[in-house]
Formats: C-alpha cells, sequence, structure tokens
C-alpha cells in the first residue's frame, strides 16, 4: 500500500468556507503515550519506532476498540527533533533487524514509515487507509478528522513520534560544514548568520514589547504556570524526569540563546510517541471512553514578504487564523471554555491567544493578561497542558489535554475555576500550523 | 567574523557575483516591478519566471530589529558569540531585508531605526557578502 501525502484540500486554509462540513461527526475515543526520554539510548527495545508501537497500543486499549476493527492510519514520516542521522555513520542492524524492515534501514529509528508500522503491527489486519500529515500532530489531527468525516476511514489512529539523537541542537549537518549552498545561505531560518531556532521568534517578540511597551521579565507568569500545569502532566518529560517547579527567578537569570529568548524560552526536545483514536460520532457513542468531538479544524499558511515575519504581518495571520478557527465551529470567542494553543517557543503564545481574541484580549493584551490569574484553578487559564515548555517538545500536550480536560480524565490537571465544554488546540507557528476545536457534545 | 564559505547555485549566482564585483543586487519581477529578497523560483504575484531580472540596490538602508546571539548552531561562528544578528531593510523596499552582524557595533548596542550601508566581507572560501554597518 502506497502513503501518500494529504493533499491541500483536505487542510481548511482559507476564510470563507462556512460551518465545518463535518462538525460533530468526528470524536476523538482514544489516548495514548510512550514514556518520554531525553535522547535514544541506542537499544533496539527503545527506538522511535517501539515508543510508536507503544503509544498505538495504548491508544487503541483506552478505547476498548478491537485492533480488527481499525481501517485508518494518519502519521507524520518526518520524527526529528533537529537531530539527524550523520551521513556516513553506520546504521545499527542489530536494531534494524530487531524490527520488520522497510527498503530504508533509517525507518522507525530516525524516520518512519505507514509501511513500518503496518509491518511491526500485525494486529492490525483491516487498515486500507494510510495517509501522512507532515508536520507535526497538529497536521495528521486535522487530516485524520477530515478523513473521518470524509468516509475514507471510518475507525483511524493518529500518530506522531520523535527520535532524539547525541549532539547538540541542530549543530550537526550543515551547520558544521565549511560551505553552504547559495540558495541555503539567503533562505530564512538557519543560514549563514548562524540564527539559532528561536531567533525569528525572538525578535518578533522584541517587536511586540517595542510597540506595546512590554518586556520579557513580564513572561515570568505564564512560565511558571505552564511548568506548574507540566508537572501535573504525567506523560510529561518534566514530570517524569526532572519534577522541578520554575521559579521567577530560574526564568529571568537563565542565560540567553538569542536574546529575548533565554533558554526556558525554547522547549526541551526529546524522544516521545503520542497517538489518538478517531472515529465517526455514531461509532463513539457506545464505546468505552466518552467521546470528544471535533467541532472544526483550520489552517494557517501564512506568507511572510522577506526574510523574517514581521510583527505586522504575525498578527494579521493568527488574527485571520482565529477567524477560520471560530467560522468552522460555528462559535464565537466567548464560547472558549480553555485554549491550548502552542508554545514552543514561549515567546510566540501571546500572539496565538491574541489572534483567538481569547477573553476578549487584543494585540498587546496578553502579557498584562499573565499578570493575573491564568491557573486551572481561575476562570481565565492559560495553556492548562502546559505546552511544550512544561512537558517537553512533542507538539502534542495539547491535543491530549483537550482530549482529556472534556472527558473529565485530566486528573490533577482538571480545570475547576471553568466547565470544559469547548477548547482550542494547535500550531504549531504563528504563520503557519494547523487548529482543531474539540467539544462535549458534537452541536 | 569569518562566515562558512558560500557555493553559488542557478538561483543565487547573480547575487553572490555582484557581491563579489562590490555590488548589492536583488532580484526583481519587472512586470510587477516587485523585489525579492530571498530570490524566487517565480514572481509570486503574477506566477511568472520571464520577467526575473537582478536590480542594483543603493546599498542604503535601515536597522529594522535585531537579537543576540548567544548559542549559535553554526560551528564557525560560535567562537564569536555573543554577537549582534540584526534585520536590515533596504531604503528601496522597507519590505525587503536583509541579515547582518552589524560589525562595529557593539553586542546589545544596536540603535534600532539607524541608517545603515553596504559592505563586503569575504567568508571562508573568499565569497564575498554583503554585510552592513552603522552611518555615521
Amino acid at each position: 500500500m502506497t502513503t501518500e501525502h494529504a493533499p491541500a484540500s483536505m487542510y481548511r486554509a482559507t476564510e470563507g468556507l462556512g460551518v465545518w462540513e463535518h462538525k460533530g461527526k468526528v470524536a476523538a475515543v482514544g489516548i495514548g503515550h510512550s514514556p518520554t526520554t531525553r535522547r535514544w539510548d541506542g537499544t533496539p527495545e527503545n527506538t522511535m519506532g517501539a515508543n510508536s508501537i507503544f503509544a498505538l497500543r495504548q491508544a487503541i486499549a483506552d478505547s476498548g476498540v478491537d485492533p480488527s476493527q481499525i481501517d485508518g492510519l494518519v502519521l507524520d514520516p518526518v520524527t526529528t527533533t533537529g537531530a539527524h542521522w550523520p551521513p556516513g555513520d553506520p546504521i545499527p542492524m542489530d536494531v534494524v533487524n530487531h524490527w520488520n524492515k522497510t527498503d530504508d534501514p533509517l525507518d522507525g529509528i530516525a524516520k518512519l514509515s505507514a509501511e513500518w508500522i503496518l509491518k511491526n503491527m500485525p494486529e492490525l489486519t483491516n487498515v486500507k487507509f494510510t495517509m501522512y500529515g507532515q508536520g507535526c500532530m497538529s497536521h495528521a489531527i486535522v487530516v485524520a478528522a477530515q478523513a473521518v468525516g470524509e468516509g475514507r476511514t471510518h475507525t483511524c489512529l493518529v500518530l506522531k513520534s520523535w527520535h532524539n539523537l547525541e549532539g547538540r541542537y541542530n549543530q550537526s549537518g550543515i551547520s558544521a560544514q565549511g560551505e553552504v549552498p547559495g540558495t541555503f545561505a539567503l533562505a530564512p531560518g538557519r543560514t549563514l548568520w548562524g540564527a539559532p531556532g528561536s531567533y525569528g521568534t525572538a525578535l518578533q517578540f522584541a517587536e511586540y514589547c517595542r510597540k506595546y511597551g512590554k518586556s520579557h521579565d513580564m513572561m515570568a507568569p505564564f512560565m511558571e504556570n505552564s511548568r506548574r500545569n507540566g508537572l501535573l502532566f504525567p506523560e510529561g518529560y518534566w514530570a517524569q524526569h526532572r519534577p522541578e517547579q520554575l521559579t521567577p527567578d530560574d526564568y529571568l537569570n537563565a542565560r540567553w540563546i538569542a536574546k529575548p529568548a533565554n533558554l526556558f524560552d525554547n522547549d526541551i526536545p526529546i524522544m516521545v510517541s503520542g497517538a489518538y483514536l478517531f472515529t465517526t460520532a455514531e461509532r463513539a457513542k457506545d464505546m468505552k471512553q466518552k467521546p470528544v468531538y471535533i467541532i472544526n479544524h483550520a489552517s494557517s499558511r501564512g506568507a511572510q514578504r522577506s526574510v523574517l515575519p514581521t510583527l505586522d504581518e504575525v498578527e494579521a495571520e493568527t488574527a485571520a487564523t482565529g477567524r477560520k478557527i471560530y467560522e468552522g465551529a460555528g462559535i464565537t470567542a466567548d464560547d472558549l471554555s480553555f485554549e491550548n494553543m502552542y508554545d514552543g517557543f514561549a515567546l510566540f503564545h501571546q500572539f496565538h491567544i491574541e489572534g483567538l481574541r481569547y477573553r476578549g484580549m487584543q494585540n498587546g493584551d496578553a502579557l498584562d493578561f499573565y499578570q493575573k490569574d491564568i491557573s486551572i484553578e481561575g476562570p481565565d487559564p492559560i495553556l492548562p497542558s502546559g505546552g511544550n515548555i512544561g512537558s517537553g517538545r512533542s507538539r502534542f500536550w495539547m491535543h491530549t489535554d483537550c482530549i482529556q480536560q472534556i472527558q473529565g480524565r485530566a486528573g490533577a490537571r482538571a480545570l475547576t475555576g471553568v466547565k470544559p465544554e469547548i477548547g482550542v488546540s494547535g500550531g504549531p507557528m504563528p504563520m503557519g500550523g494547523n487548529f482543531t476545536v474539540w467539544s462535549a457534545t458534537p452541536d | 567574523m569569518v562566515k562558512q564559505g558560500v557555493v553559488p547555485d542557478d538561483l543565487t549566482k547573480p547575487f553572490w557575483d555582484a557581491a563579489n564585483a562590490g555590488r548589492l543586487d536583488i532580484q526583481n519581477c519587472s512586470a510587477c516591478n516587485r523585489l525579492y529578497n530571498p530570490p524566487v523560483a517565480a514572481c509570486t504575484q503574477c506566477k511568472s519566471a520571464d520577467n526575473l531580472e537582478w536590480k542594483q540596490m543603493s546599498g542604503k538602508g535601515k536597522i529594522y530589529n535585531y537579537g543576540v546571539v548567544y548559542d549559535c548552531p553554526v560551528r564557525l561562528l560560535q567562537q564569536d558569540q555573543p554577537f549582534n544578528l540584526a534585520v536590515i531593510t533596504l531604503d528601496e523596499d522597507p519590505g525587503i531585508q536583509m541579515y547582518s552582524h552589524l560589525p562595529g557595533t557593539p553586542v546589545d548596542e544596536v540603535p534600532v531605526g539607524a541608517a545603515v550601508e553596504v559592505i563586503f566581507e569575504e567568508t571562508a572560501n573568499g565569497q564575498k557578502v554583503p554585510e552592513w554597518r552603522v552611518v555615521g
């Protein structure tokens, strides 16, 4: 079976599309996560592929669905956290041969195909639909939701996995070479000038602070809240390995990476897999878990004019994203119980929630909002998942939290200041990402 | 600061050749009168590659924004940390940006909005690259 990338037509990327035609007809009914680790230990049992299988089986068990009933699989084939297999380095064939392999020996180690999953999960006997939603879990979710809505699959696994290898973030490969191609040298992002990954976000944040009279130290309550929520997320990296609260002093005294972005403004790259099971609302009625209905998905495909998105470009795009989210769901900002927009890098979360007009905020309001009660106990919760800052770079804690909050399974993280009925999650970038609206009811 | 060497490719060769000649040339769609940096394979407005040309700029600009890099992924630049990394906008079109290390400007003392002019520096393999310094 050949697996194709999702066509552009499966993403709802423009305004004016009206209410999503499959609103409330798709539901999440199962969740699974692998354990987290900082890096791969080199053993066959702890590869990214092994984590993937673990998470998928957890999601299946959580849903109570018999594996033979599953007929779809959507995943992201790109699994790097910024770590790439060094060209020329020998591939450990004992690891490769531990699993049922594909033609690519790095499959299951540093990349992931649907074929590898199906070869190594013999219980999935009935999968007839596979598709790639490349980017992160936010991509895979909207592709899977659209696929179930369109009837391409009725019981579909959704998977995102990450591998992390030895070595520092993005410092291998082209960063270590003496020469670079001319096009790379001039491209946005990593270039001849040596910009770290968070540099672009740092500059947008700097412009934001100049325009609205804000400062980096105003981020401290947000960071403290995110780590607190992350430590209440037992599936997360910090909760599992380093259960340390982050104080404002810790945050404000951290070393810079790309000033004004410091160490904690960057999420920590980890190994982890996450999986969900989606099905039709009709089938979901009688399943083990309370269904959480998807009432819209929306995508952002912003295009910057030149090297770096300007603040004006970012704010225009996030506002458009907010309008698409509400239009397709047939709701307004007032209907949101909570938000779980993307946060890794921390310094762009405010763009997402201002674009949403969350709790009525306008551009330039978010950092003042962070100085108020943004806890899970209050009426205006910010990022109850703790996000990637609170639990490590998975880019799926926000989705898991939306499902768990609405199901009443968020444990110590449960929202108590609001009744969790409608939540929104997604990202990653303010200029480009995918977003999902989750609801306790289909309408 | 010596940057990684640059190997010009088809799309960018005119830019790098101009830099070696001491000129700042930026790609332009003559049909749309629209400048591009980074260069593109086709104009995003008219969708055609037929009218793409290279146009000499004045080499004058402004500092739009900046950050200070303390943890650089590029091995060759790590010995120079921390360093300024600014975004310059061209006077011909403030929508067109270029990166700069702002040679001569002390770290984290960057005058946002100040006028700058282009200079050309050699990279590790001798290819010249546009850089910018504060005027006056």
